[in-house]
């Protein structure tokens, strides 16, 4: 998954907030204020039910726009609620996927996949409407005409086996990034190692940014099969070492008191000790 | 020598780069460090590698240079000169691992560093001053044990798994280990403990 919150906030250059002044300020006459209010309570994983109310009635902000119509509260408020871990939020958040703008669609479902919640299956799984053949590139725009990606990997990793007749045209689709997308769901809800290896196989063909990106899916599924393949990759080594750290949580028992080490888990500790 | 070091300057794309670089490490002629070590600087992960494992084979002929040739401004280059350092795990590199550990900004640059301090020749220098560098990487390694960074501290989990070679430092070593079982939210971390325990 990619991280396109507003992570490039400068610790030095933030006004030094508390979980109250940051509750606070959401309803701040300054917008900017506002924005970054919602940002940091997201960051600093502030959970408490004040700070989720606050949240989710700032899905519903109009102040807040951009020329183009976006709405960058709303697309803060949803990226922070999926941080927070609580379910009272999906309610929200399903509505934001009907939002006009893309970016809170987008939010909302990538803040969805993190809460796992089987209510937004329906709503998800609407975004695919008109199938491959309506995901194009909007006119003008950096992006297509939903947030496909994110619609995919939360549809695999909420598990919705339902949705795999929808989700498998995708493997075709013309934009690489989304075939990886559909491959890492199919293998979610599969386990079929054939959709393992095409991530495998683009590992290997693809660009250096699609070879970061297919990192972070092979992490994200646990596909065992792909150690050695992200030992060697041509990648820093910092982006191999999260692939492996992905593979190895997935080798690892619930109870991490109680985890006995096996041989496949031995087998990855080994390749990330020698990444070092 | 001249022609073959000229080859590695002149190089125009990655593969002649590569092929300069492995003959000029074939040619196992001294005069070769800098411009292996220079290699690192180029951006080209193949050559780089190939002249990593030549200064390794160099070993402590090559140290010296390679000490003094790290590249401040450049922390890829300077990744594979502290692998490199780390690999002939010569002890005169323990300040320069030290301080990587401690303070370097690029994380890879310091988990090659974390690693290496478990790694060094103790037994190359003499009883008194052994034991001093041995306690400076202990207490280095401990240190970064705190760090917010997981694989910071899976890379110090590594060294101090090393360093409890040394006898005297399998106790402490251990009862780190026991601690951070406990406190250690990441369960690759705590994996990677408890492959260091058994």
């Amino acid at each position: 998954m990619i991280e396109t919150s507003g992570e490039e906030y400068s610790a030095q250059n933030a006004p030094n907030l508390t979980p109250e002044i940051a509750i606070a300020n959401l309803q701040s006459s300054d917008l900017s204020l506002r924005y970054y209010a919602a940002w940091w309570l997201g960051k600093f994983r502030v959970s408490q039910p004040e700070a989720i109310d606050a949240l989710i009635a700032a899905l519903e902000d109009e102040a807040d726009r951009t020329e183009l119509g976006g709405y960058p509260l709303r697309r803060n408020a949803a990226r922070a609620l999926g941080k927070l871990g609580n379910l009272k939020a999906v309610p929200g958040l399903i509505r934001c996927l009907e939002c006009p703008d893309f970016y809170v669609r987008e939010a909302a479902a990538q803040s969805l996949a993190m809460l796992r919640d089987k209510r937004a299956l329906p709503a998800l799984i609407k975004l695919l409407d008109g199938g491959v053949d309506q995901a194009i590139q909007v006119p003008g725009l950096p992006h297509l005409t939903q947030p496909y990606t994110a619609v995919l990997e939360a549809l695999g990793a909420m598990g919705a086996t339902e949705a795999i007749s929808l989700i498998q045209p995708f493997l075709k689709h013309s934009v690489p990034r989304l075939q990886c997308s559909a491959a890492r769901a199919m293998y979610q809800l599969t386990q079929d190692s054939i959709y393992g290896e095409l991530l495998v196989k683009t590992l290997a063909t693809g660009d250096l940014k699609m070879r970061r990106v297919v990192l972070g899916d092979l992490g994200a599924i646990g596909y065992l099969a792909a150690a050695e393949a992200i030992a060697q990759a041509q990648v820093e080594n910092s982006f191999k070492l999260i692939a492996l750290k992905g593979l190895l949580e997935y080798q690892l028992p619930e109870q991490s008191d109680t985890f006995g080490i096996s041989e496949q888990a031995i087998r990855v500790m080994d390749l990330m000790d020698s990444l070092l | 020598m001249d022609e073959l070091i000229r080859a590695v300057t002149l190089a125009e794309t990655p593969s002649q780069m590569v092929t300069a670089v492995k003959n000029l490490a074939l040619a196992k002629d001294p005069s070769a460090i800098p411009t292996l070590i220079a290699v690192f600087g180029y951006n080209n992960p193949e050559a780089a590698i190939v002249a990593a494992t030549a200064l390794t084979e160099w070993g402590e002929i090559a140290v010296p240079q390679l000490l003094d040739q790290i590249d401040d401004y450049n922390y890829g280059a300077r990744a594979y000169s502290i692998r490199t350092i780390a690999a002939i795990a010569d002890p005169r590199a323990l300040d320069i691992l030290v301080s990587t550990t401690l303070t370097d900004f690029a994380p890879s640059v310091r988990r090659a560093a974390a690693k290496g301090l478990g790694n060094l020749q103790w037994h190359k220098l003499d009883i008194s001053e052994a034991e001093i560098a041995i306690n400076r990487a202990l207490e280095t390694l401990l240190f970064i044990c705190e760090d917010t960074d997981w694989s910071i501290r899976y890379a110090a989990i590594v060294g101090l798994q090393a360093l409890a070679k040394v006898a005297a430092l399998k106790p402490p070593i251990s009862a780190k280990f026991q601690l951070m079982l406990t406190k250690d939210t990441e369960k690759a971390v705590c994996a990677r403990i408890q492959l260091a325990l058994a």
